[in-house]
């Protein structure tokens, strides 16, 4: 009984050997987060992470500044920021940051070249002013999210004038205007080739939408949120964790992924990085619209913003773990009255031990040490928004009425859902750039039109607006 | 003989082409004129044709056609009409039931009206389908067994696209029609109802599922095994045991204790096949209606174990003075 002759053998020989070259080459390296036999683990292709582990090294550190000497701002014109730094620091820091975000391009990237240092004629001078203070601010006010690890230049730019990873409003690939975009369905990287929303930022990283889906309670007591919002809510989830090189097991215990008490504490972390993260596109990034240029745009008019890769590219800890702003204290914080060394002098005395402060955090704090430790920031009282309990009632309102007509009505149902800083695409759009993007209410009649390119940003619909069902009979 | 020891099938029984004994007058006739095919006839009968479609049949075809000329021509207008950018996100495209918003009412087309009339076509589809395979049973004389296994999968059909949405009262939580759009729905509806690992009808439409799978293997095994005497007739050995049902029965009696019979494994089979998809369109069914969160409920009923946990952390939207 010949069952296969060479010929087939060596075809199917031949098949298996294509379909097997899609696999990685076992076997997987297996770290255990959490206790045992619950698959609690982050797994890890060793090839792949040998490359990320070389392509996330930070530079060497420059020798520190000479102490001592006149301050910045007594020498040089119009300094800003730094102008309580000595000269000799405050020239450190300008070659580290060259070194770090215009290597090629030089001083003259955000220096006039043909007008003093201390002109302010090029827009890239206002947006690394306004960048210094963001780093300067994380450091200081989010340790929550960066530990004592902190954040460089360096962290996200990695020796590019603009970072490599950034992300805009994303309008999809163009369709006619009969019909309504779903903001889901393509292939797309950003959120891992799912068929998932492939703009879950827009929502949750720039305005402050409700991220949580999943009832608390064993019985429906109504939560009126779907499926499809939770498919946003899992677009954003599946960014972060293609972002940080991590499966969902490395802040969740998946059999709950709701449950505080079954999670890990990176989740506390992640869950203040959000929060981090939409204050750095809603106080650093966006107050840049005016300032930057055309280049600096996605299709809708919407500046360049920061996700999770932006910094961490693939790495659970941006260029894991490396405590890069020890070296640089002009970027612990803003920079106290009359300087560095006054000030730690003054810590110094005042705490009559070796205690650190800001400008020596030699202690490996980790992210993931301490939860309860890290939850309790003075710093961050400060700065409350509104949360979205307040919003859900809004769109409760909002949503059965707003869907049937026109746009305008849609867009105040959506600020009236995202009562803070919005400033999504649509109010940032007309104020920088004039011919694009613009008048989304002017576009609705074009229907007939064969093709439009973009949807206008009114008719970007993000959770929970649209997309939460209306509440059930006895609550209507 | 010996011919059934091997995995795949050696006999193809060549005649003349039968077109099947002469339709009452009023029908619609037969179609296709019968051809034979070497290598269908490796995993079937040789002939194919020729083929009856009735009235029902049609329909349901023409039904199919309409949906799934709606469902393409909505895909290829999502990618702006292009067919290089259909090509390459195909398995990525999907027409999407309304936003949830618009709860039963009838949405403008391009926001789900669409999703709707296709569902519709389709399931008229499926229904006139049905009803083609039980008009054929009835007319070949045979039991109507078939058409309702296959109408408890119709069930769960309903369950996922019309029954449940109309419950939760809203078309939005409906499963769109994509290839991987329908799979993302599938793990965001778990993960939204707080995981169904802890449904007790999906752990049983699993274990259905599965077993179904074991039965056909074992019963598929059993027969092939025993054909060299006779057990191909396993039908008629059903009331006349001969030496092949009593082999088969004796070899599973001696593995595990317990036999079925030439009758009764045919039975263990069509159930466990309907109770996959009946148990599973309940587990739908409660989901969201009367089941908020499965892994509560399944902590509230004890059947989820705790975990011992190293470091309990809390939610940091509930500590005061955070940031939110």
């Amino acid at each position: 009984m010949k069952i296969l002759n060479s010929k087939t053998l060596a075809l199917v020989a031949l098949l298996a050997a294509v379909i097997l070259l899609g696999c990685e080459a076992p076997p997987p390296e297996s770290i255990q987060n959490g206790y045992r036999g619950l698959q609690m683990q982050t797994n890890y292709n060793p090839k792949l992470l040998r490359e990320s582990l070389a392509a996330n090294v930070p530079p060497a550190p420059i020798p520190p500044a000479a102490e001592g000497g006149p301050m910045a701002k007594d020498v040089y014109k119009n300094v800003q920021v730094l102008g309580d730094l000595t000269v000799n620091e405050f020239n450190r820091l300008m070659v580290a940051l060259t070194n770090w975000v215009a290597p090629e391009q030089g001083c003259y990237y955000c220096h006039v070249s043909d007008g003093g240092f201390e002109e302010d004629g090029i827009y890239t001078k206002i947006a690394s002013r306004k960048m210094l203070q963001m780093t300067q601010d994380t450091n200081a006010n989010w340790k929550d999210h960066v530990a004592d690890t902190g954040v460089t230049c360096y962290t996200c730019h990695r020796g590019n004038p603009v970072p490599e990873y950034v992300w805009t409003s994303d309008p999809g690939p163009g369709q006619p205007t009969a019909l309504a975009p779903t903001g889901q369905n393509i292939a797309s990287s950003t959120v891992a080739y799912s068929a998932l929303p492939y703009d879950p930022f827009t929502p949750f990283l720039l305005q402050d939408n409700d991220i949580r889906v999943i009832g608390e309670t064993a019985l429906p007591q109504g939560n009126r949120r779907s499926i499809k919002q939770a498919e946003w809510t899992y677009g954003l989830m599946m960014h972060m964790s293609d972002a940080l090189g991590v499966n969902c097991t490395y802040c969740h215990n998946s059999r709950s992924f709701y449950a505080w008490d079954q999670s890990t504490p990176q989740r506390t972390t992640a869950w203040y990085a959000i929060r981090h993260v939409r204050e750095l596109n809603n106080e650093w990034v966006v107050p840049l619209s005016d300032v930057l240029p055309e280049s600096r745009r996605g299709p809708l008019g919407d500046v360049y913003k920061v996700y999770c890769t932006t910094c961490h590219q693939g790495a659970y800890k941006p260029l894991y773990g490396a405590p890069m702003v020890k070296d640089y204290p002009s970027l612990q914080g803003p920079i106290p009255e009359g300087g560095l060394a006054a000030a730690a002098q003054a810590a110094e005395d005042a705490a009559g031990a070796p205690e650190d402060t800001q400008a020596a955090p030699a202690e490996d704090v980790t992210e993931d040490a301490a939860p309860t430790e890290a939850a309790v920031p003075a710093e961050e009282a400060a700065a409350p928004a509104e949360e979205a309990t307040e919003a859900e009632e809004a769109t409760e309102e909002a949503a059965p009425a707003e869907d049937a007509t026109a746009s305008d009505e849609q867009a105040d149902a959506e600020e009236a859902s995202a009562p803070a800083p919005e400033a999504a695409a649509d109010e940032s759009a007309p104020a920088a750039t004039d011919a694009q993007a613009e008048a989304p209410t002017e576009q609705q009649p074009q229907q007939y039109r064969p093709q439009l390119q973009y949807p206008p940003p009114s008719m970007m619909r993000y959770p929970p607006a649209p997309l939460q069902y209306p509440p059930a009979p006895q609550t209507r | 003989m010996a011919e059934y020891q091997n995995i795949f099938t050696r006999v193809q029984v060549r005649e003349p082409a039968y077109p099947g004994v002469a339709l009452p007058p009023g029908s619609l006739p037969r179609l296709g004129k019968p051809i034979f095919n070497y290598w269908i006839g490796k995993i079937g009968d040789a002939q194919i044709g020729p083929i009856y479609l009735g009235f029902a049949g049609m329909a349901s075809l023409i039904c199919g056609f309409i949906a799934i000329e709606i469902i393409g021509l909505n895909m290829l207008a999502s990618v702006n009409w292009s067919p290089i950018a259909f090509l390459k996100n195909f398995f990525w495209l999907a027409l999407e039931p309304p936003p949830p918003a618009y709860g039963l009412s009838f949405p403008p087309l391009g926001e789900g009206g669409w999703w709707l009339i296709a569902g519709f076509f389709l399931t008229a589809s499926i229904l006139l389908w049905w009803i083609r395979t039980y008009q054929r049973a009835i007319a070949l004389g045979t039991g109507t067994h078939v058409a309702w296994a296959f109408a408890a999968a119709i069930f769960f059909y309903l369950t996922l696209g019309f029954i449940r949405p109309v419950l939760m009262g809203s078309w939005g939580e409906a499963v769109p029609f994509g290839i991987f759009p329908h799979l993302d729905w599938t793990a965001a509806i778990s993960i939204r109802y707080g995981n169904f690992y802890y449904n007790p009808f999906h752990a049983l439409s699993i274990a259905f599922l599965y077993g179904s799978a074991v039965l056909f293997a074992m019963h598929g095994g059993t027969i092939l095994g025993v054909s060299r005497y006779g057990g191909d007739r396993e039908i008629d050995q059903i009331t006349s045991r001969g030496t092949a049902a009593e082999r088969a029965m004796l070899f599973w009696r001696w593995t595990m204790g317990f036999n079925a019979t030439m009758e009764s494994i045919h039975r263990w089979a069509w159930w466990f096949a309907v109770l996959t998809v009946i148990t599973a369109g309940l587990g739908i069914l409660l989901t969201g209606t009367v089941v908020e969160n499965w892994y509560l409920w399944g902590m509230k009923h004890g059947i989820v174990p705790p975990y011992p946990s190293e470091l309990t952390i809390q939610d940091p939207a509930l500590l005061q003075g955070v940031s939110q």
